[in-house]
């Protein structure tokens, strides 16, 4: 199924006998609030919230082609979200819920995020209960399956992890109006996922592709998020994070929001640190803020870090 | 309160154990600074002090003579901790409303009670002071029992839990019907009203408080035909079923004779009536524990000093001693019936019965926050002029934990015993289909009703019946906190 | 005759929304529901089989349908019943219970009389479908 390139979300146009005003549609269902939502908190992702837009456009429409007899089926709403690692798909697939609450096309809009270890058991006969029992607790709302293709292991022809796939693509079959089902990972494994499991590619209605942020976005983000735990950085230390951002993209595991949240966590250790060995009172702007030592102590501005493995810690 | 010319404790001990008559406040009764410990039983009384007697020397009073005082002062008070044994009135407050009524607050050492005894208990707190000259009345308004003397109770035998898992009955009200009419009837022709009532769709029947054994029914008759008729009906339904075999009698051996033939013949189930007596009724509940029995309380006498508001002793005090004392079912009103009751206050009694820590709340009579120890929970019985046409008003006010018992509303349905009581039970039945989906039924029960009534024949004969009949008078044991208004 | 355990027996059976609307009531008070079946419903028969564990965590009556429809699916001609137990403290125990499957047939039970001293009786309830045949086969037409 391919949604319309352009939203169709238009002011109501002049109505005709049993014309439908789409605009007060969209305003009853509530989701205008939760696009704005997903524009005004996330940052960059411009394709995402396009995406996002249209999918929702598409539903408001087909729910009113119901209501007029053109559209008889369930849509089928499962959906891929690819991407790097920190680009937001549990986040985007948090806002998808409540979209798809908001329009009835779930009756909860609760979100129950698992992997390969919560569907797949370690014996023969442990699978199916696992992945029945997933399947019912997430009923009415959405199962995010974050890197879905482990699931599969073409390598291991004993592996119980194909039992998961043939559950899950029976109740996505036969139980479109029970449960959503998100299935999230890199794109290049998700795509070979697809080609070894065509069944699961046919039950996917919507793909999403998350890009990596920009130096500039990831920037954001870290103010952001300092923002929200009321701490900042001082001029030297922006410039400084920004130097940051560019050596820690080159090193390896990089991890876009994630890996600007764990580098935050430990500035602010050593913040933390430098307030307390330096001794004597602290005021609030000192507790707020976050110097340029605090960013430059760590270890990607050493420059023989390169071949570390260990690309999270300090 | 506290005018400036209140007595204050003598505190000189020459002065204060000089033989002659002091105020009871002089004596030490009364301490507003005094703040009570986790450990005091706590009540509040509302007393109405003759004319020109002082408040507070009333309260002083109260505390005194409910504890160690007597009307003159005794040297031999000086033997003993006397300042522990003083019982303190802390606090008193005008009754809203009310001119020369007010509510005063007692703390009571525990040693001063004996563990495990009601008997004891009330001896102490009932005993005197409600004919003591200078009050014109006494009221026992609440009490605070503390968990360190909650714990020397056994409580119910059996509970509201494990009488459900028993049953293996749970998420509706239980529905009964007392036998009627209560008197006259010989063993056989009772057992089948009995029989049809349970047949027809009711869990218990219920002998009424004065049916013992009197010359129309000796009470072996009584007991050998309600357990075939239990016993019928169990097997045309498939469902446990019981009825309460009123095993009061003149003495306690005799009453455990009667309990023991109710165990042989297999009844789950028996009655006792409150006029037997604290210490009675506390053994009889410990001989049903050892019995695997459900011990049924019907509240005989209580509206002597239950009812009236200035004097006597509040339901839901009664309610708190028979949980102590243990027992598994109590009558505690119906507040739509045609029996004392306002709506709010009998709420108050069913959170005492019911609660494993009753909560503070005045406009329910409540004074106190009760803890109970995790002793058992009662189930409390609406029993008196209800039908099956209030079954919304019912089940909004008590919820499920509650036995509903229609007595009239089954024996005098038009069609017969057994369509009255499938009438009470398709009432219920969809009632709390209704409610479990959402519905709101306190607008919506008529509707229910009506509707189910389409294609339940006896419901419909029950509503066309009874379906106006209401006890709207005012109730005259009602909060002071708030107005409240009867339910029509 | 019609066996009148559980909380609904009086009214007509309950279609499957029905059933999902009590469903969503015991989660919505935090219950967990499970099923249970058997094929000698006794009212002193307190353990039922059990179709699974009590299915913990779940926001939507979907999941304990797709469960009731199986346990159909491989227990014709039983009762199966819906419980919902609460573990809040001083509960701890079902808190509801109703039937959601009988056979077509219920031949119900038989009263056993043993007279005993005096006119005492001793009464014991005989089911006609236990007797008749071994377990998995008591109510098969």
């Amino acid at each position: 199924m391919n949604a319309p390139e352009q939203a169709p979300i238009a002011p109501p146009v002049a109505s005709v006998a049993s014309a439908i005003d789409l605009g007060a549609e969209f305003r009853d269902a509530g989701i205008g609030e939760v696009l704005d939502a997903l524009e005004r908190d996330l940052v960059g992702l411009a394709p995402v919230k396009r995406r996002v837009r249209e999918i929702a456009a598409l539903l408001l429409v087909d729910r009113v082609r119901q209501r007029l007899g053109l559209a008889t089926e369930h849509p089928s709403l499962h959906m891929s979200f690819t991407g790097n690692p920190g680009t937001g798909k549990t986040t985007v697939a948090m806002r998808m819920a409540e979209i798809l609450h908001r329009l009835g096309y779930c009756r909860r809009g609760h979100v129950v995020a698992v992997t390969r270890d919560d569907l797949v058991g370690q014996y023969i006969g442990h699978t199916a209960p696992k992945t029945k029992e997933v399947l019912k607790r997430a009923m009415g709302g959405v199962l995010f399956i974050d890197e879905a293709y482990y699931l599969y292991r073409p390598e291991n022809e004993k592996d119980y992890g194909q039992e998961a796939i043939e559950i899950l693509m029976q109740v996505m079959e036969n139980q479109r109006d029970d449960l959503v089902v998100i299935l999230a990972g890199y794109a290049d494994r998700m795509e070979r996922f697809f080609e070894s499991n065509p069944g699961m590619k046919s039950r996917i209605a919507h793909h999403v592709d998350f890009p990596d942020y920009g130096d500039a976005e990831l920037a954001e983000i870290a103010q952001r998020m300092l923002a929200g735990w009321n701490y900042r950085f001082d001029d030297a230390a922006r410039a400084a994070f920004d130097e940051y951002i560019v050596l820690r993209r080159a090193q390896p595991h990089f991890a876009n929001a994630r890996s600007i949240r764990n580098a935050l966590d430990r500035m602010r250790l050593r913040q933390a640190l430098r307030l307390f060995e330096a001794g004597g009172l602290v005021d609030a702007e000192a507790l707020t803020i976050l110097t340029a030592a605090d960013v430059r102590a760590s270890r990607h501005f050493q420059a023989d870090t390169a071949s570390s493995t260990d690309n999270d810690k300090p | 309160m506290g005018a400036a010319d209140t007595p204050q404790q003598i505190l000189d001990p020459k002065k204060r154990y000089q033989a002659g008559v002091l105020k009871y406040a002089q004596m030490g009764y009364w301490d507003a600074d005094y703040e009570p410990k986790d450990t005091d039983v706590l009540a509040v009384f509302r007393i109405t002090p003759q004319e020109g007697v002082d408040p507070i020397e009333a309260a002083a009073a109260v505390a005194g003579e409910s504890s160690t005082a007597t009307w003159t002062v005794v040297w031999t008070d000086r033997l003993t901790a006397c300042d522990k044994y003083r019982a303190k009135a802390y606090r008193i407050d005008p009754v809203p409303g009310q001119e020369g009524q007010y509510f005063c607050w007692v703390a009571y050492d525990l040693d001063l009670f004996e563990e495990g005894s009601i008997a004891n208990l009330t001896a102490s707190i009932i005993g005197n002071v409600f004919s003591f000259k200078p009050l014109k009345a006494a009221r026992l308004e609440d009490m605070r029992l503390p968990v360190a003397y909650v714990k020397t109770f056994r409580g119910p035998p059996t509970g509201i839990v494990v009488e459900r898992e028993r049953l293996e009955k749970y998420g509706r009200p239980l529905l009964g019907a007392t036998m009627k009419p209560k008197l006259g009837l010989s063993g056989k022709n009772y057992g089948r009203v009995v029989y049809e009532a349970l047949r027809g769709g009711l869990d218990f029947t219920k002998d009424d408080e004065n049916i013992n054994s009197q010359p129309f029914m000796h009470w072996r008759d009584r007991f050998l035909y309600c357990m075939e008729g239990v016993n019928q009906a169990a097997a045309q339904t498939g469902e446990s079923k019981g009825h309460y075999l009123n095993i009061t009698a003149g003495t306690m051996e005799e009453m455990y004779k009667r309990a023991e033939f109710a165990r042989d013949l297999g009844s789950c189930i028996v009655m006792i009536d409150l006029v037997i007596g604290w210490t009675a009724i506390q053994s009889i509940s410990n001989w049903c524990r050892d019995n695997d029995m459900i011990l049924h309380m019907h509240r005989a006498g209580h509206g002597t000093y239950t009812r009236q508001k200035n004097h006597g002793v509040s339901f839901r005090v009664i309610a708190k001693w028979l949980r102590l004392a243990g027992v598994d079912h109590l009558h505690a009103g119906t507040a739509v019936g045609k029996l004392e009751g306002d709506p709010m206050t009998v709420q108050g009694f069913y959170n005492v019965c019911r609660d494993t820590v009753t909560k503070q709340d005045l406009t329910r009579g409540l004074f106190f926050e009760q803890d109970w120890a995790s002793i058992k929970r009662v189930m409390p019985v609406a029993s008196g002029g209800i039908h099956a046409g209030q079954m919304h008003q019912l089940l909004g006010l008590f919820g499920d934990e509650v036995v509903l018992q229609f007595g009239g509303g089954t024996i005098g349905h038009p069609m017969g015993i057994q369509a009255g009581a499938t009438a009470n039970r398709v009432a219920l039945e969809a009632m709390v289909l209704a409610r479990n989906e959402g519905r709101d039924i306190a607008n919506e029960g008529p509707q229910i009703l009506a509707d189910a009534a389409k294609w339940c024949q006896p419901l419909r004969a029950a509503l066309d019946t009874w379906g106006d009949i209401t006890f709207n008078y005012t109730s005259t044991d009602t909060s002071d906190f708030v107005p409240t208004a009867s339910v029509a | 005759m019609r066996i009148t355990q559980g909380c609904f027996s009086f009214l007509p059976d309950l279609t499957d929304t029905q059933i999902a609307a009590q469903v969503n009531y015991c989660l919505e008070q935090g219950w967990a529901v499970s099923l249970e079946f058997t094929d000698d419903p006794h009212p002193r028969n307190t353990y039922w089989n059990m179709w699974g564990l009590p299915m913990f965590d779940l926001r939507d009556p979907a999941g304990v349908i797709g469960e009731l429809k199986a346990c159909r699916d491989a227990n014709p001609e039983t009762y199966i019943r819906i419980n919902a137990f609460d573990s809040t403290k001083g509960w701890e125990t079902v808190r509801m219970s109703f039937i959601v499957q009988r056979p077509t047939a219920e031949p119900g039970f038989r009263l056993v009389r043993q007279e005993s001293k005096g006119r005492s009786l001793h009464y014991t309830m005989e089911s006609y479908a236990v007797g008749r045949n071994p377990e998995g086969a008591r109510y098969a037409p």
